[in-house]
């Protein structure tokens, strides 16, 4: 039986092939998949925001990309990942309003990409596939059995990575 | 200005919450109203405080195309006001505006269309926003719109990570509205600091 798995936003899931991932609608969120391509297994974390230390109200570790990297890792440890095989994609990050000025806030998308990348550099793991920035919405799922992500955008022809 | 937790509001500031939803969408509507020159009905407005994961659903499903026009705010009220339509809807309203008809117009909107998409929204969030300044004794002025159209959940993303700033769930003010034949529905959503739902909440009293 495969399962579609969905992933809501600050919120994390993993799976055992055959059965997949899905995050629907990503917009400045950040969709986080690390999978450890031998035994299959794949997590999927929706982050809202990079940086959980600079926000009071933190408990909720999928929201953050730095403690959501964390949780995933060891969510899949649990299940029988191996820590030293995983490797990521990664996709979302975009800018959906075109803003005019330029503060923090409308630049969220491309700060929680960095905060990613910078995460997952500390943490030695390396990113195999990204689709990230622009200013549209992607609906991403990740198949552990061969290891492609799917992306699918509005009014764009549909991606594998 | 009093302190708010958005997990403790009591009945009565839900209740005040819902007026200005009332009150401000009600002058909206009217303007749509006479801007298209056809009835539009209001729903009664929902205080909804939802988690995340539900944020989507309320406009029809995080992979609804949608058009969404974006107001910061700020002034007195910070934080940001947010119109959404479905497609269908928007391309009806532009249509009965422009006097395209519905054979000919069909697909992506000219460069000209999301202009008056753009004024639509700017009308509509001008008297939103102006009802509320009333009510409220506050001085509130809003950004140029900003439009995206797009998938629900990408564009609720913008508002939802202000909201994953404050806490776990997002407080809104949403308000549907449509015509007789359901051509023409939408939401107008406010999405106050948490800051300014405590200035809004003093203001009147509360």
């Amino acid at each position: 039986m495969n399962e579609m798995i969905k992933v809501g936003m600050a919120d994390l899931n993993v799976c055992i092939s055959p059965d997949a991932l899905t995050t629907l609608g990503l917009g400045s969120c950040v969709g986080i998949i690390l999978y450890d391509p031998i035994r299959k297994i794949a997590g999927m974390v929706h982050v809202m925001l990079p940086d959980s230390t600079k926000i009071l109200n933190n408990e909720n570790k999928a929201k953050f990309a730095d403690t959501g990297i964390d949780a995933l890792i060891s969510k899949l440890t649990t299940i029988g990942a191996e820590r030293r095989v995983l490797v990521a994609k990664i996709a979302g990050g975009a800018q959906m309003f075109a803003f005019s000025n330029n503060s923090d806030m409308m630049r969220i998308g491309d700060r929680n990409v960095e905060a990613t990348k910078l995460k997952l550099m500390q943490l030695g793991i390396s990113i195999k596939a990204e689709d990230t920035g622009n200013n549209y919405g992607r609906t991403i799922e990740f198949y552990p059995e061969t290891g492609s992500l799917l992306i699918k955008s509005v009014g764009k022809d549909k991606k594998i990575l | 200005m009093s302190h708010l937790d958005l997990n403790q509001l009591d009945n009565m500031q839900f209740d005040v919450l819902r007026e200005i939803g009332n009150i401000g969408a009600g002058n909206a509507t009217t303007a749509l109203s006479q801007m298209i020159n056809s009835k539009i009905d209001m729903k009664v407005p929902k205080v909804d405080l939802l988690e995340f994961k539900e944020l989507s659903d309320i406009v029809g499903g995080a992979e609804n195309l949608v058009v969404g026009i974006l107001f910061t705010l700020e002034g007195q009220i910070d934080g940001m006001m947010m119109f959404m339509m479905d497609i269908g809807a928007s391309r009806h309203l532009v249509n009965s505006l422009v006097g395209t008809s519905y054979e000919t117009a069909t697909g992506e909107f000219s460069e000209m269309e999301l202009s008056v998409l753009n004024e639509i929204g700017n009308i509509i969030a001008g008297a939103y926003l102006s009802s509320l300044s009333t009510l409220t004794n506050m001085l509130i002025t809003s950004s140029v719109p900003y439009m995206a159209i797009d998938m629900a959940g990408a564009i609720l993303s913008v508002p939802a990570i202000e909201f994953g700033k404050m806490g776990d769930k997002a407080l809104l003010i949403e308000t549907e509205f449509g015509d007789d034949n359901k051509a023409v529905n939408g939401y107008f959503i406010l999405i106050p600091t948490i800051d300014s739902y405590g200035a809004i909440l003093s203001s009147l009293g509360l």
